[in-house]
């Protein structure tokens, strides 16, 4: 399964919820990995709501597991691109393109999330025409406080930052505008010393 | 009185020092010999002559160095001062509160004169005479936000008011305790103070947005916070801690009374007319130990409450790997006696050091 429940946290810390269909004229539906899954359980409940559906997919090391599924499931327009940072002119190009009423749902890791929300959100998509389900991975978008580097699907705390190699613990306070959790140098006040990484939510 | 600005730094070889003046009028923050989280605001309509609480934006001694640091601050890292798009109006907002401000409540150090949108403003300790078209960004060296904040001492996050809630969609921070202006802009009041602990839970933010958010024009709230620092350090960032984070380990008996500081923000909130945001000032106050003990009511006050505060605080404001040592050293001047109500400091009727 690939669902995974996070503890109760700070205010700052997003929260997920389960995607389900809402009407309107068009539906866009952006995902990584697992994420599928969050749209095909979608495509259970309400199959006609594909019909309208531009879906953006991010296999993301899944390979082709859900590439055949997403496709049985009919939308209008599947798009399977080979990372998030490639989909993004096209994920613009659609929000230019929206109408209102148009639904926008986002399932997967975190960072994709975060980020495809900043995009509809920019493009002037109100927050309650945005559904998220995490799924998958809880690999963090990190950003590092000290040089500002994003380091992408972290999964130990602490980690090292793949700009400045500072060792950085991982918080949970977290920007929606940089769709990233904060790191914060770890040894700072007696350096060299740095715990073993742990796996998140180990 | 005419102010004699210090030449003094806040890095480095830490020249930074309060007069016998600046200690007396310190904000000391303890009302009480013991503290915990409260709302505690009140208005914001002067205070005793002479007190920080006198001026809507005190100016002290430490104005000029303060100035030039943040000057430094800003050069290493721009990101330091920030306004999203929709928030240049309260800019201009504020660039007006406190030109007036200080205009009026220091004519001898600030003049302002307005004929239409033609102003000029005479800065006389940092020697700036500048002439500008009010609301137009172009007649101005930076943004009208960065512009005044480039002149006037402590901290300000400018907050969007929107959905019932405060936005911090503009800010000038360079004498921070430990948050990053960067990560958190965007976001509301109950998000950047998610860290905070123990105060959700009290209800303390809750209660604290229902008042900001009624906040009215022409009526500014005040209210004192504190942390702990070793050595003056204003720029104590979490973008920088991988630097200073190491000065908290050199504390010893012999120089802890020089340099662990207590730091204390005077915060004030004031309702922009055009705009409708709140500007938040936070202007931070340094004080050496070994300063605040030549005051008997604070040396008593100081050693109970940093001894007692729970460990959860000492731990979020970053000290308590040096409680025992910061305790130890404050005991020396609590000698059990009473102390007197409230923060002033009472020298006239609180009794001497009582020596052991």
């Amino acid at each position: 399964m690939s669902t995974f429940r996070f503890p109760p946290s700070i205010t700052s810390r997003p929260v997920y919820g389960t995607l389900a269909p809402r009407p309107g004229k068009a539906h866009l539906m952006i995902a990584d990995a697992e994420g599928a899954e969050a749209l095909l359980d979608l495509a259970a409940a309400d199959p006609e709501l594909f019909a309208n559906a531009h879906v953006i997919f991010i296999p993301k090391g899944t390979g082709d597991r859900f590439t055949e599924p997403l496709k049985a499931a009919n939308p209008s327009i599947l798009h399977v691109g080979p990372s998030y940072a490639a989909s993004v002119p096209r994920i613009r190009r659609v929000l230019s393109d929206a109408h209102m009423g148009l639904q926008v749902y986002l399932a997967g890791t975190e960072g994709l999330m975060g980020q495809a929300m900043n995009e509809a959100t920019a493009a002037g998509i109100p927050h309650s025409a945005i559904q998220t389900e995490h799924r998958g991975s809880v690999a963090r978008r990190m950003q590092c406080v000290h040089c500002k580097g994003i380091t992408e699907d972290v999964m130990t705390d602490p980690f090292v930052c793949a700009h400045c190699g500072l060792t950085l613990f991982v918080r949970d306070h977290y920007s929606r505008r940089h769709a990233a959790f904060q790191g914060v140098c770890i040894d700072a006040e007696d350096p060299g010393n740095i715990p073993d990484p742990v796996e998140l939510y180990s | 009185m005419t102010i004699q600005f210090n030449d003094e730094t806040f890095r480095d070889d830490y020249t930074f020092h309060n007069s016998d003046w600046a200690i007396r009028r310190f904000p000391f923050p303890f009302h009480e010999d013991s503290y915990m989280y409260s709302v505690n605001m009140e208005q914001h309509r002067g205070g005793p002559a002479g007190s920080v609480y006198e001026k809507r934006f005190d100016v002290d001694e430490h104005y000029v160095s303060e100035m030039k640091d943040r000057a430094i601050v800003l050069a290493e890292d721009p990101l330091r001062c920030q306004s999203l798009p929709h928030m240049t109006l309260a800019g201009w907002d504020l660039l007006e509160l406190i030109m007036v401000s200080k205009s009026e409540d220091y004519p001898d150090l600030f003049e302002l004169h307005r004929d239409g949108n033609d102003w000029r403003w005479i800065n006389r300790p940092l020697g700036i005479d500048d002439r500008f078209t009010f609301l137009d960004e172009a007649t101005l060296p930076y943004g009208p936000m960065e512009y005044i904040t480039r002149q006037t001492q402590g901290d300000f996050a400018v907050l969007d008011q929107r959905d019932e809630n405060l936005w911090m969609d503009a800010g000038m921070v360079t004498t921070q305790a430990d948050w990053s202006l960067d990560f958190d802009i965007g976001m509301n009041f109950f998000e950047w103070h998610a860290p905070v602990p123990l105060a959700h839970e009290m209800g303390i933010f809750k209660r604290a947005l229902k008042f900001l958010l009624n906040v009215q024009q022409g009526n500014p709230a005040r209210r004192l916070n504190w942390t702990m620092t070793v050595n003056p350090l204003l720029d104590t960032s979490p973008e920088n801690y991988h630097k200073w984070g190491i000065q908290k380990t050199t504390l010893t008996p012999e120089n802890i009374g020089s340099k662990q500081h207590l730091r204390v923000e005077l915060q004030t909130f004031f309702r922009l007319p055009r705009s409708n945001a709140l500007v938040f000032p936070i202007r931070c106050y340094m004080i050496a130990l070994q300063d605040v003990v030549t005051v008997p009511k604070w040396g008593r006050r100081l050693h109970r409450v940093l001894r007692d505060v729970p460990v959860e605080l000492a731990t979020y404001k970053g000290f308590i790997g040096n409680r025992p040592l910061i305790v130890d050293y404050l005991s020396q001047f609590d000698d059990g006696l009473p102390t007197s109500d409230g923060i002033w400091p009472d020298l006239d009727t609180e009794p001497p050091l009582r020596k052991g």
